[in-house]
């Protein structure tokens, strides 16, 4: 029997008009699974807001997610740039977002914040000219 | 849960073909034997299949007229959309005397019941903590829709009663009172535009019981009452009209937004549109949106499946006829004395609930099976979606097979498939056995 779930999405930069597919698939899913709804709330924030994060800033990477009876993880992975000051980029209202992007409602620097506060485990590494990966942890119960 | 819906097939007009399997929003019709099925788990009673199907087999259970016979009085709760389906703007003003020679004791707005209920939600919008955005529960199939696949936004629904709710309480009370007659032998009849008001009666959306005895739609009384509009020697009066222009609005997009006077409203009508914004909502993406109207039908109410009139004329006769009412409003209109009489009676009595239907299994890992297989079988269609199998596309189709309603053979390109290579082998096999 299937003890758990795995998939790898990739997610590549600028394709805004995909935007949103993947965190809308992971929802669906876990709605399938009967998640409780509350869980499913948060990894749908947190997960559409990753995949926003590699769209607008990443050179392109992937989400992969694993479902376990008791806990939902996301582990996002990009190609870079990287992100130079990871306290700076942690903090609310901070965003290198272009003014392109700030038009279309992003930027608000309330991403990797947003994240964090949903997820049950967050973690971030971060090296300038290699990428960035988030590991990030929602527990069912 | 009650099993009702307005929304039904008539099995003789029913040829089969995949109209309705395609538009449904909720994915809650298939077709089985040559004839759709509707799942009642699923079906918000949105009206969409009704106006697609050529064939009229999809009807909406409404009350004919002569229902209202039932009781010994009789109260008729017209909607703000009745007044866009007639030509004549001023007849707004004649439809309560023209329904009382159709044999009503007595009528009551909606309308008026929209402008009660926005100064209900104006109190709402001004309480602390209130969730943002905080989400109209006046479209029935709207509120369907958020308990079977926006359960997360349930507590976002604001628990005021919709404006046909509070027009027949308030209809009642008075009723009662002015004749003192028994509450139950008074029956309260909404003049519907759509099939969802139906069922919202017989099952109530955060309460128990209605108010509402029955519905009986426009295009049942649009005969007679437009015959008695023309003809009838009424003479209407706009100045004495019993709601303001904000109530008559309700009847289309933006009209609630309006009424209780927040900028930052958003108003979006048809229900697809309504699903791609509860999805923004949810996904946190629309922080300054502080209201939002979501409404099943293109055009509000005046494109509800059950009207005479096409949305777009409707739509613009309501904005005339607002615009001819006086621009009193809805918190000058209602006096604090007449909001506070109706206090025990127009908020929610018990929570919304949400409506899991989606779920594959009760056992997760039976689930999580369930959706492995699933993903198996959906690499081995086609992904047409085409319908011909009698699911709406082939992801409900692989669900539909692992969940034992279909197999994968009921899927015509893998049959046709498995065909060929069947035939390629009797082929061999004739070549192989030659003498």
């Amino acid at each position: 029997m299937n003890e758990l779930l795995h998939e790898v999405y990739p997610v590549e930069k600028g394709a805004f008009e995909t935007a949103g597919e993947v965190s809308g698939t992971i929802k669906r899913m876990l709605r399938k699974l009967g998640v409780p709804s509350q869980v499913i709330r948060r990894v749908s924030v947190a997960s559409y807001e990753v995949e926003l994060n590699l769209v607008i800033h990443s050179l392109g990477g992937q989400m992969e997610i694993t479902i376990e009876p008791e806990s939902v993880t996301l582990d996002v992975a990009d190609r870079g740039p990287g992100i130079p000051d990871l306290d700076l980029a942690m903090q609310e209202g901070w965003s290198t977002a272009s003014d392109e992007v700030r038009t279309l409602g992003f930027g608000a620097g309330m991403g990797l914040p947003n994240m964090k506060r949903n997820a049950d485990e967050f973690d971030i590494r971060s090296q300038v000219g290699v990428g960035t990966n988030i590991h990030m942890k929602f527990f069912c119960v | 849960m009650n099993k009702f819906h307005s929304v039904t097939l008539d099995v003789a007009k029913c040829v089969g073909c995949t109209a309705c399997l395609k538009r449904c929003p909720t994915e809650a019709i298939r077709i089985r034997e040559r004839r759709a099925r509707i799942i009642d788990e699923r079906c918000i009673d949105c009206g969409e299949c009704i106006r697609i199907c050529e064939h009229h087999a999809k009807v909406a259970t409404t009350n004919p007229l002569s229902a209202i016979n039932r009781y010994p009085y009789k109260i008729a709760l017209p909607a703000p959309a009745l007044y866009g389906q007639f030509k004549n703007l001023q007849a707004a003003a004649a439809i309560p005397a023209a329904l009382k020679m159709m044999g009503f004791d007595y009528v009551c707005e909606v309308a008026h019941g929209a402008d009660i209920v926005s100064r209900a939600i104006m109190e709402k919008m001004k309480e602390p903590g209130v969730p943002r955005p905080l989400i109209s529960s006046s479209c029935p199939a709207v509120v369907r829709l958020i308990q079977t696949r926006f359960p997360e936004l349930i507590d976002n629904i604001v628990d005021v009663k919709s404006p046909m709710e509070v027009a027949a309480i308030e209809a009642r009370r008075r009723f009662c009172a002015e004749r003192g007659v028994a509450d139950k032998d008074v029956g309260c009849f909404f003049i519907t535009p759509c099939a969802a008001k139906m069922t919202a009666i017989r099952n109530p959306l955060g309460h128990k019981t209605s108010a509402v005895s029955g519905a009986i739609s426009f295009l049942e009384v649009y005969g007679v009452l437009s015959e008695l509009l023309r003809k009838g020697n009424l003479k209407p009066d706009l100045a004495h009209f019993s709601a303001t222009s904000f109530g008559v609005n309700w009847a289309r997009t933006g009209g609630e937004a309006l009424a209780i006077g927040e900028n930052e409203a958003l108003a979006v009508d048809g229900i697809d549109n309504v699903i791609r914004v509860l999805e923004e909502i949810e996904n946190n993406r629309l922080p300054e949106v502080r209201y939002f109207e979501g409404l099943a039908c293109l055009g509000g109410c005046v494109g509800g499946p059950l009207t005479f009139e096409n949305m777009f004329i409707a739509r613009n006769r309501i904005r005339l006829l607002a615009q001819m009412l006086p621009k009193t409003r809805p918190e000058q209109k209602i006096p604090d004395k007449e909001l506070d009489d109706l206090r025990d009676a127009i908020y929610f009595e018990e929570p919304l609930k949400p409506f899991e239907n989606t779920r594959l299994d009760e056992d997760f890992k039976v689930a999580m099976e369930k959706m492995a297989r699933i993903g198996e079988l959906r690499k081995q269609l086609p992904g047409l979606d085409c319908g011909s199998c009698g699911s709406p596309t082939c992801q409900a189709l692989a669900e539909d097979v692992v969940q034992g309603f279909a197999t994968e053979l009921n899927c015509i390109h893998l049959l046709k498939e498995r065909l060929s290579f069947m035939a390629s082998q009797m082929v061999e096999m004739a070549e192989a056995t030659r003498e």
